[in-house]
């Protein structure tokens, strides 16, 4: 696989049209928007030589749906809802960014029961969002079978999620000043359940799969990633930790109760597909943590402060970061006392860490390429908004 | 089929006769093993797999089959019309004389060679062929990239096949299928796949690699290339191509349980159905590697060949050829 000469490419990161090669051997091959690897609706233009690729440029926008315009269109509250469509498989961290926006907008208080509930919560949709990658992940190296063990586990957390919030995928549960609705009484059991039985199950999917020779072959040493070029590309979330950098928001810039809880970072220095797989692993046993100490001890109280019925936020902005399962979401806020935003900025990880698929692709065989975007974890959705 | 299909006397009548034969043979048992592949598949998967048509699902590939000759057989713009047409035929056409020498039991023989398995592997390597050609043909680009990669994988996987089928022919001094089953016994320690394991394993993974099947399912790669070369069929344009991937296992296990296990010999049961159960463990054992591995990368592929099957199979035959000569 290293005997391509990747120095001999063109190196050309401002190239905004994507031109046919300059010699008649190669092949422009159009990956997307419609292909069984790309996850929804990205384009990849790729420049071949055989199966080794000598440029590829993603092509974005087939999703486009002009969140951020809708949010100076509709009422603070209005907007809640789309924040469950932007990241279909980490809502509960959209919801969590920009309530979180709105409140230090508005100085809003969020009370500590339903400081716990949004972080157990968020963690369970993390866990869920990972478990989804991790079946579809598989799905691109080949391995039909993982997703199904993965969705086994996912149905019984999407249960819980669905008494809580009345809905499986695009949750609209969080509120200014809590969460919309308390928990039902056996929310804790419940969690505390499926943490047991997930971490039950991750030593199985660790010999099965993650030991799996044919799996490491295809991970290990591909597509790799020193922390410059992560960095340089705002690459967050695992996709940095897996180059090395335990960077993560909940630590970082500990906001809500997280500063309470004691877990830890997962990161892995090899910067390649595995390390980033060995992330999002380790992150599941962090998740399960979090969640056991956020539901065994939920204060009593209210689940929600009081906010007004029409939100009028004195003018300012304001910005509000979480982790989401992609990396750090951030939504900015800018008020002009109005009860609709003037202007909502929504940072989606995804898309900085879609544009390292270049540089990681480059040289690279079709077959790696498939892989390294898998280990990207991308949602189509989140990156165009 | 009854052991009166002997006592045709004109060869050709013979050779008809047994191929409708064949043709019933392998239509019927592609039908079992499309349903045993769904149902292992589901059943690996924590799903129940078909349920619902016939009892426990067994009707579910006739529906299937059904389905697929009602579909509109599309062929894209630009494609070569003769060989687009042309390939799903030819992927077809010789898997079906390859069954002509299997030897299903002592008494009931399509056509007795005395160089069977020679047809066999020299019909079996025609089957790359079609799949070139339906690569070529589609004028798709995805479909040419999984006909590149049929060739070489094809090209790779068939060296070492070739060295681990002449080691048993070499051991047994015979070309011919019912003489190498006749030389082994009804006990697994009589067998050529026990007394030369290696041989037994460098063909099984050739046989995985030949058929196109998961791990080494690269010509189709469904999450890199799509569906390879058959990206563009419809209708029984696909379905043909589906129906010789699973007369092709066949073939290759029929091939493998009469080198390797004894072929129709065994205690209690009668020939025919010792050969089935063999063909159909070597059959279960293929499904189950399909839904349990990941997919190899190309280049991976070809080192495995090239690395380490085709010198494994060379100082395999060595070997064999060493013993053979020392004990003969």
């Amino acid at each position: 696989m290293q005997a391509f000469d990747t120095a001999q490419l063109p190196r050309d990161p401002s190239s905004v049209r994507f031109e046919p090669g300059p010699t008649e051997d190669k092949l422009i091959l159009s990956m997307g928007p419609q292909h069984p690897s790309t996850h929804g609706v990205l384009r990849i233009l790729l420049e071949l030589d055989g199966e080794y690729i000598v440029r590829a440029e993603p092509v974005l926008g087939y999703i486009h749906r002009m969140h951020e315009w809708m949010a100076e269109q509709k009422t603070y509250f209005q907007f809640m809802p789309n924040m469950g469509r932007v990241d279909y498989l980490h809502a509960m961290a959209w919801n969590w960014a920009y309530a979180g926006a709105v409140e230090r907008l508005a100085g809003i208080e969020v009370p500590e029961r339903g400081e716990h509930i949004r972080v157990a919560v968020t963690e369970l949709n993390r866990i869920s969002s990972h478990l989804l990658w991790w079946g579809a992940y598989l799905l691109d190296l080949g391995a039909f079978t993982p997703i199904m063990y993965a969705f086994d586990d996912r149905e019984i957390l999407l249960d819980i999620l669905q008494a809580v919030t009345g809905s499986r995928l695009t949750y609209s549960y969080f509120t200014f000043g809590g969460v919309y609705n308390d928990v039902p009484d056996d929310f804790a059991s419940r969690c505390l359940a499926f943490t047991k039985h997930l971490r039950s199950r991750l030593p199985m999917y660790r010999d099965l799969v993650t030991d799996n020779v044919i799996l490491r072959g295809r991970c290990e040493g591909i597509g790799e990633m020193d922390v410059d070029l992560a960095r340089r590309y705002g690459a967050t979330g695992p996709v940095l930790r897996g180059s090395g950098a335990p960077v993560d928001t909940r630590r970082a810039e500990p906001y809500s109760v997280y500063g309470k809880f004691d877990f830890r970072i997962p990161a892995y220095s090899q910067g390649d597909a595995m390390a980033r797989y060995m992330v999002r692993m380790d992150e599941l046993e962090t998740s399960c943590d979090i969640i056991d100490q956020a539901v065994s001890n939920l204060p009593d109280g209210p689940c929600s402060a009081k906010a007004p019925k029409t939100l009028k936020p004195p003018k300012g902005e304001a910005c509000y970061a979480v982790e989401g399962a992609r990396g750090k979401i951030l939504v900015h806020v800018r008020s002009d006392g109005g009860p609709k935003p003037y202007r909502v900025k929504l940072r989606a990880p995804g898309f900085s860490n879609l544009s390292v698929f270049c540089e990681l692709a480059r040289g690279t065989l079709l077959a790696d390429a498939v892989s390294i975007l898998g280990s990207l974890d991308l949602v189509i959705p989140e990156i165009d908004r | 089929m009854s052991p009166d299909l002997l006592s045709f006397d004109h060869p050709l009548t013979r050779l008809v006769v047994g191929l409708l034969c064949v043709f019933a043979f392998v239509g019927l048992n592609g039908l079992v093993l499309v349903w045993v592949e769904r149902k292992v598949a589901g059943h690996v998967q924590l799903r129940p797999g078909p349920l619902h048509v016939g009892p426990y699902g067994l009707l579910q590939p006739i529906v299937d089959a059904v389905k697929l000759v009602g579909k509109q057989l599309a062929m894209p713009a630009g494609a070569d019309k003769y060989l687009y047409w042309a390939a799903p035929l030819l992927a077809f056409a010789p898997v079906t004389v390859c069954f002509l020498p299997l030897p299903f039991d002592p008494d009931l023989a399509p056509m007795r060679l005395n160089i069977g398995l020679v047809l066999i592997l020299a019909f079996s390597g025609l089957g790359v062929l079609s799949l070139i050609l339906a690569g070529w043909g589609s004028n798709n680009k995805w479909g040419l990239l999984g006909a590149a990669r049929a060739v070489a994988q094809s090209v790779a996987y068939e060296v070492p096949l070739l060295l681990a089928v002449m080691s048993v022919a070499i051991t047994a001094g015979s070309l011919d299928l019912y003489e190498i089953t006749g030389k082994q016994g009804g006990w697994p320690w009589q067998w050529y796949g026990v007394q030369n394991p290696l041989a037994f394993f460098i063909f099984l993974v050739c046989a995985v690699a030949e058929t196109n099947r998961a791990p080494f399912d690269l010509p189709e790669a469904e999450s890199e290339l799509t569906a390879g070369f058959h990206t563009e069929y419809s209708g029984m344009g696909f379905g043909l191509f589906f129906l010789a991937e699973y007369a092709n296992m066949i073939v290759v296990s029929g091939v493998a349980a009469a080198l390797f296990l004894g072929g129709w010999q065994g205690p209690f049961l009668s020939g025919i159905l010792w050969f089935l159960v063999k063909v159909y463990a070597i059959l279960l054992l293929m499904i189950w590697m399909r839904w349990t591995y990941p997919r190899v990368r190309f280049d991976q592929l070809l080192n495995l060949s090239w690395k380490w099957l085709t010198p494994l199979a060379i100082i395999d035959l060595a070997l064999v050829v060493i013993i053979k000569g020392i004990g003969g």
